[in-house]
């Protein structure tokens, strides 16, 4: 197990070489020039031009740049955002909880609705509740997120004020952040109903940004689980008479659950792509906002150090995903 | 600081709905970039930082372009106009945290380090929190400003290298927000200087306790305010970056005021009982610039011609929603020193053609450029770039339409030999005409924010009157004149002005909408 642990941990390298390659040289590929998108319409003279290219580093070689970046990154310094004149570092990290505690609760939430109604889709194949299940995936699958989340807000929020309209807790509620996890960080505070509100701020987004993931795992589910029950160790256990449920629950899903395991690693990085969208409109103070202003702004520090983090992050996950695979099927690991 | 969050909380939790009657929720549109306002150029930082936090040797009064004394008590200039003498307030005290605690109150030695770590390279502070100081070298500041001297702790001179009125109106601009000397010393010896960005103390309405990003600023009233302390005892921005979201809030009472509305959800918010919404124009001005340097288009008969087959009322209503209004002077109406007796070029595409034919204008083939992004000026360059490509093609006039992207955009256009007519625009910086006139149409402006390269001699003799004119009716009197050689001459076509919307709930009482774009919530309470 050690082993092969190891040999998914030497493909972590060079594709954390090829990353930061990757978004060094993606925001600069883009045409627009910072210094002057900075300036906007008010502009900048010459003079002053050269003076900010010679102050951002941009008078050297693009490789000298590239070697700057990738030694910074070795001791840990994804450098300084040229809007906020703050360390990248500080701003991911301030910002990652938000997103991470969102994508935790939408995968919950997908995992939890999608398993149960793929095994229930699969279990009753071509009756009623196998459509009903796998058209609303279908659906919810293709629902822009934009669109989704407005029509949420206006139901639930605007019109029948069940659920705040946007952002993590009652403005009311103020404490310091401890752990930047707010579900955990208003029950250290303390304060009567700061764990309700912020549970009652987490619905809507978690739902708009776990649908796609959820209609994603319950359809994977569905036909796992339908290749699966055609098996023949599952003839033999219907045969030696076992209970249904038994053989649902642990002879076919524990096998079906591979490619769903599979889905929900690779869901990670359609998560974080989603993320976006929701914090943008549930005003939600996590990454994706930042990154999409920072790619707007030209703010190359931002955009590379962003970019380089989501992309280890998803790594990490995929390692983990990998590992796992380990563990629920041991034939894997000794191939 | 422990002590207001420890009483803030408590409130909270005696008594939610008194705390909540006493706090104005803002739905800000998005975040700051910082906290000191002279290291940064946008209205949203702005808004966070220089109105509630900070005070200015001189203001602008709320609501108008008029300046008034601030920090300062009074100014004089010298009669040569190169020496601005500013008498201070005393007795105004910074606000303190818990990290510092002024010994002292304002004096000139706040004045001279405000200025001097953006003037001089040698300031232990011109480097700090990567200071670039644009606004302050984007007014031209460091060639203006000679010297900055204290005379005694209540009296500042500033020598100017040039006699120029508009001076007075740069000192209320955001740059020239004033921040504690005392503080910052604190901070060098602490070794963290970058906590004047981040943790700012400054002498104004409302004083900082909290931001956490791309969420929620928290603020608290200044008992201890130099004027009649704030009517609300907390200010909180909500950030809310989208603005049907912002609405929702709206209506949901999660806030008070929100800037920004959708165009398309103007009238619901009007129509809503619950709701004030109040208008003005912004400080703005769109326009399409010719290049003057170009045939056909170095010819004034030929641009006024092409001026008057624009149906501008077509762009307002299409592009602008009714949220706009249309422009006939290069700077907007709610500016001292427009000129109301203009009266407009008429829309008349068949004059228009006459005139052409008669300048021996024919098949004409131009260029019109389309910005790549929205301004309150312009929300839809694409769609005005192709209603004028039908009023043009009415007048016999082939246009292409051209966009780039936006740093593309801004650098391509500026160039002398450009093809073509640029859509682009301007908000007002200090709500003195010669920000529009002098910046956008002067002389030294060509290539570079002077998109039409157009340099006259009569416009520009009385610009530079105007600049080195103290006298505020005189100058009136040049900046009209100059405003109806520039409508005879027609270098741009001015399109149009946004209105500004700004809907809040009814509760709301005492705001005023600020002609110079920034949302000020000193004197506004919540019923």
């Amino acid at each position: 197990m050690f082993g092969y642990f190891l040999s998914r941990l030497g493909m972590f390298v060079p594709t954390f070489l090829g990353v930061t390659l990757i978004s060094f040289m993606f925001i600069r590929v883009l045409p627009g020039d910072p210094i002057i998108v900075m300036a906007g319409e008010r502009g900048m003279t010459e003079e002053r031009y050269q003076e900010m290219v010679v102050k951002l580093g941009f008078d050297k070689p693009v490789l000298q740049q590239y070697w700057d970046y990738l030694v910074g990154v070795m001791h840990g310094d994804l450098g300084e955002s040229f809007v906020t004149k703050k360390p990248v570092w500080d701003e991911f990290f301030a910002l990652f909880p938000a997103t991470l505690e969102l994508s935790i609760c939408a995968m919950i939430f997908a995992v939890a609705l999608g398993l149960p109604a793929g095994v229930i889709a699969a279990v009753n194949r071509g009756k009623f509740f196998d459509r009903a299940l796998m058209s609303s995936a279908l659906v919810g699958y293709s629902m822009p997120i934009f669109w989704w989340a407005l029509l949420l807000i206006i139901v639930f929020s605007g019109n029948l004020g069940w659920t705040p309209v946007s952002g993590r807790i009652d403005l009311l509620y103020y404490f310091p952040s401890v752990t930047g996890f707010m579900l955990i960080d208003s029950l250290l505070s303390g304060q009567e109903g700061a764990f309700t509100s912020a549970v009652r701020h987490l619905i809507l987004p978690t739902i708009v940004l776990g649908t796609i993931p959820l209609a994603v795992i319950a359809r994977q589910t569905r036909s796992a689980m339908l290749e699966v029950l055609g098996e023949d160790y599952i003839r033999t256990a219907r045969a030696k008479g076992l209970a249904p449920t038994r053989i649902n629950g642990l002879h076919a899903l524990r096998n079906a659950l591979i490619p769903v395991i599979t889905v929900i690693g690779l869901s990670v990085g359609t998560l974080l792509a989603g993320a976006i969208l929701t914090e943008t409109i549930f005003s939600w103070p996590g990454i994706g906002k930042w990154m999409v202003d920072s790619i707007f702004r030209r703010d190359y520090p931002v955009v590379q150090g962003g970019l380089l983090m989501i992309a280890v992050i998803v790594m990490l996950v995929n390692l983990l995903v990998d590992v796992l695979y380990g563990i629920i099927n041991p034939k894997i690991r000794r191939r | 600081m422990k002590l207001k969050f420890l009483a803030a909380t408590a409130a909270i939790a005696l008594s939610s709905a008194a705390a909540q009657a006493n706090t104005l929720v803002y739905c800000s549109e998005g975040s700051p970039e910082g906290f000191d306002p002279a290291l940064f150029t946008a209205g949203t930082t702005f808004d966070a930082s220089s109105h509630p936090i900070y005070n200015r040797l001189l203001e602008f009064e709320t609501g108008t372009t008029n300046v008034i004394p601030g920090l300062a008590e009074s100014v004089e200039a010298s009669d040569d106009g190169l020496e601005y003498t500013f008498k201070l307030r005393q007795g105004v005290k910074f606000h303190s945290n818990d990290e510092f605690t002024p010994t002292r109150d304002f004096n000139a030695d706040d004045v001279i380090f405000s200025f001097m770590r953006q003037k001089d390279e040698g300031h232990p502070y011109n480097q700090v929190s990567g200071g670039t100081w644009e606004y302050f070298q984007g007014m031209g500041m460091p060639d203006l400003v000679e010297s900055i001297e204290k005379i005694d702790d209540y009296t500042v001179k500033f020598t100017l290298s040039k006699p120029e009125a508009p001076f007075v109106a740069n000192m209320a601009m955001d740059f020239a927000s004033i921040l504690s000397a005392e503080y910052a010393d604190a901070m060098m010896e602490a070794g963290t200087p970058e906590k004047l960005n981040t943790a700012p103390i400054g002498t104004g309405p409302f004083s900082f306790v909290a931001y956490q990003k791309d969420a929620v600023i928290r603020y608290a009233q200044n008992a201890d305010y130099w004027k009649a302390p704030a009517d609300v005892s907390n200010l909180i921005f909500a950030i809310s970056p989208d603005a049907s979201v912002r609405y929702q809030k709206l209506k949901a009472g999660e806030c008070h005021i929100m800037p920004y509305p959708n165009p398309a959800d103007i009238q619901a918010m009007q129509d809503d009982a619950d709701i004030n919404m109040m208008e003005q124009e912004g400080l703005n001005v769109g326009y399409l610039a010719y290049n003057t340097t170009m045939e056909p288009f170095d010819n004034p008969k030929v641009r006024k011609a092409l001026n008057m087959a624009i149906d501008k009322q077509a762009i307002i209503d299409v592009v602008f929603q009714g949220s706009g209004q249309a422009a006939k002077n290069p700077i907007p109406p709610t500016m001292w020193g427009y000129n109301e007796a203009i009266t407009d070029d008429a829309y008349d595409p068949e004059a228009a053609k006459a005139m052409l034919e008669a300048e021996g204008v024919s098949d004409l083939s131009m260029k019109v450029w389309a910005m790549p992004v929205q301004r309150p000026y312009n929300p839809n360059a694409r769609r005005m770039a192709e209603l004028i490509q039908a009023d043009f093609a009415k007048v016999g006039v082939d246009v292409e339409i051209v966009s780039y992207e936006w740093g593309e955009y801004l650098s391509r256009s500026k160039e002398l030999n450009r093809d073509g007519a640029v859509l682009l625009g301007w908000t007002g910086d200090n709500g003195d005409p010669d920000n529009f006139l002098a910046v956008l149409l002067g002389c030294d402006g060509r290539e570079a924010s002077n998109r039409a390269q157009w340099c006259h001699e009569p416009f520009e003799d009385l610009i530079l009157k105007a600049k080195q004119t103290t006298d505020q009716a005189e100058r009136t009197k040049l900046y009209e004149e100059a405003q109806v050689i520039f409508k005879e001459q027609a270098p741009w076509a001015t399109i149009a002005h946004s209105v500004v919307y700004m809907p809040m709930r009814n509760e709301v009482q005492g705001y005023k909408v600020h002609p110079l774009g920034g949302h000020i919530f000193y004197g506004v309470s919540v019923e």
